[in-house]
């Protein structure tokens, strides 16, 4: 249960080609994290699946059927939105029930997986309250609460935690996974924020302007980017990216480097002046002018004394330098 | 609103229209007190003088009094189950994306714009009257005998013409809340499995529940008072058969002249009117709290 396939799946809206065609295997039991900019298409790709859309052309497989002109109610998918949308006139206890009520099933059956998934996701205390009188995270349980209640094949996250402060959501990035390892259903996770995707994901699946970049796991696509795209976009301060004569020498139109690949070093090759420095106490991001290069971002030491102004010197391991070509792809 | 003095300052400032407001009100209702005691006829004036509660007996004695507070609550439930339960289904069409949908929305709302004298006007001679109307010519080009709308039901003809001029005011209503109703809630309740009815039943009727009520509650206030539509078609008739309360009193009063007796009609009628509004409040009125 869970394994879902798009062949060519393809979307437009009247002229515009949104997702110009995409082939993707999700595997039973992964956890799997559509991440892009605004507008790549990643939400529209998860409500093709969920069936909220129509589709243009292709064909969408849940455990090796057809499921492309399937209702969504038929896919045996649960979606969690990014509103919540919870039901504001139910009570928590009916919001989690719904899907069962609508299914038909015994109501002593309803009132047992309700009081489970209330257990999982601490919830019992608040099941005759409305969700108007909930916190955001609580409401984000309910949600999640309404969804593994129908022990779905696969649940469909739309950008669950953006409305939700920092804390909150790095607490909740937490319970997410640690109910994937609890329920080992395949999860498919759309958010824009790459340290969600770096932190949850099996497998990220890198979006840009409706095409699938790269496909990997976090840690692939963080030392083998595929394309520039990629390079920029995942990790956080991003890879610096270098063109002109600094790549040729190297054998490239651009070359990348993480900030952390860069040591602070006397008589490094690469001389420049500090122009920000960012203290975080463990660490401290300097941004430094280099001649012939430009700006840098460098991760130094959190004992770091150098300030604004000071000269500095830098030296890249050159062992850690990608290499773009240029169509922008990655030269082996 | 935050010191004493500005606290004060606010009372000082609205206090001339509150009291032009309170003024506005209580006059009228204590001369309608007043009269209501009174012998007061104009075709007498010289007869005058305290009379007790000879006034409200006669009224509440009057054999069309208790059809005319039936009629008056046959036409408020009747024009508000049909303005509700048309109003919902209209708003739900108008919120589909249809080609038009503009226009389409202005034609729905524009009855409401007609005066209720004549959109009655309109009703009666040119689609209910037996000879020229076109109910008629259709019976007649069917085979059937026309039916005679204000002679044989007078209370339905007046209902379905003050529904008719309602009815774009409730679709008005509910249209708007509909509108507000995240399509998220629907896209979820589709996922969860609900069919089109189960996602009007638990998602969209229970949306709608505010303004239901709204819609109760401002109908109720004018309905209670419909004068026009039945002064224009039936006369109240035949015989008492379409009387209503606020019709009642008009013939007491400019028919019979009896200001006195009128003036009792229309205490009666505030009193109705506030039991109405108790059992209103009661019932719908927990909805209006977010």
């Amino acid at each position: 249960m869970g394994k879902i396939t798009l062949k060519q799946v393809r979307k437009s809206f009247g002229d515009v080609a949104v997702i110009p065609g995409i082939d993707l295997d999700i595997d039973e039991g992964e956890f799997v994290v559509f991440v892009g900019p605004s507008g790549c298409g990643k939400s529209t790709l998860l409500r093709l699946i969920a069936g909220l859309e129509d589709t243009t052309g292709g064909v969408i497989e849940i455990d090796g059927k057809d499921a492309t002109q399937l209702p969504p109610a038929k896919r045996g998918l649960a979606m969690v939105f990014q509103s919540y949308a919870l039901y504001p006139h139910m009570s928590v206890r009916k919001n989690i029930a719904f899907p069962l009520k609508m299914a038909g099933l015994p109501v002593a059956e309803q009132e047992k997986r309700v009081a489970n998934a209330a257990r999982i996701l601490n919830l019992t205390s608040y099941l005759d309250r409305r969700p108007g009188q909930l916190s955001g995270g609580q409401r984000q349980r309910v949600a999640i609460g309404r969804a593994i209640v129908r022990e779905p094949a696969a649940f469909l996250f739309d950008e669950p935690l953006s409305n939700l402060d920092a804390a909150l959501r790095v607490s909740m990035r937490q319970e997410i996974t640690e109910l994937h390892q609890t329920l080992k259903t395949t999860m498919i996770y759309v958010t824009h924020d790459q340290v969600e995707a770096m932190t949850m994901a099996d497998k990220i699946v890198v979006l840009n302007a409706g095409r699938i970049e790269q496909v990997g796991s976090p840690l692939e696509l963080y030392h083998h980017p595929a394309n520039l795209f990629v390079a920029g976009f995942i990790g956080s301060p991003k890879m610096n990216l270098i063109d002109g004569a600094e790549a040729a020498k190297h054998g490239a139109v651009t070359i990348g480097i993480r900030p952390e690949h860069i040591t602070v070093q006397d008589g490094g090759p690469w001389q420049g002046v500090v122009g920000l420095s960012e203290h975080l106490g463990s660490d401290t991001f300097l941004r430094v002018q280099v001649d012939g290069v430009g700006m840098l971002t460098v991760r130094a030491g959190g004992e770091i004394t150098l300030r604004h102004g000071d000269a500095v010197a830098l030296a890249p391991q050159l062992d850690k330098l990608h290499r773009f070509g240029t169509d922008g792809k990655a030269l082996a | 609103m935050a010191t004493q003095s500005s606290r004060i300052a606010a009372r000082i400032m609205v206090a001339p229209s509150v009291i032009l407001l309170f003024v506005w009100m209580i006059v009228p209702l204590a001369m309608t007190v007043w009269f209501s005691f009174r012998l007061y006829r104009l075709l007498s004036p010289d007869r005058t003088g305290w009379v007790g509660m000879r006034n409200y007996t006669w009224f509440l004695n009057s054999p069309d009094f208790w059809l005319a507070i039936s009629n008056t609550l046959l036409l408020v439930g009747g024009v508000l189950a049909i303005t509700i339960i048309f109003g919902v289904l209209i708003a739900l069409l108008l919120d589909q994306p249809v080609w038009g949908q503009g226009p389409l929305r202005i034609l729905v709302i524009s009855p409401f714009f007609v005066m209720p004298p004549v959109a009655a006007s309109i009703w009666e001679n040119l689609f209910m009257h037996p000879q020229n109307g076109m109910f008629a010519s259709l019976a007649l080009g069917l085979g059937y005998q026309p039916v005679l709308f204000m002679e044989d039901y007078p209370m339905a003809s007046v209902i379905f013409i003050v529904a008719w001029e309602w009815l774009p005011f409730a679709t008005l209503i509910l249209l708007t809340a509909l509108q507000s109703l995240s399509s998220e809630q629907i896209e979820a309740a589709e996922i969860d499995g609900a069919g089109p009815f189960n996602r009007f039943r638990y998602i969209v009727l229970p949306h709608l529940t505010r303004a239901i009520t709204v819609v109760v509650l401002i109908q109720t206030i004018f309905l209670l008072g419909i004068f026009g539509e039945i002064f224009t078609t039936t006369q109240g008739g035949p015989g008492s058969a379409s009387t209503t309360l606020p019709y009642m009193i008009y013939k007491q009063a400019v028919i019979a002249k009896d200001i006195g007796r009128a003036a009792a009609g229309g205490i009666i009628a505030v009193i109705l009117a506030n039991i109405v509004a108790y059992f209103l409040m009661r019932g719908i009125g927990k909805h209006l709290d977010a």
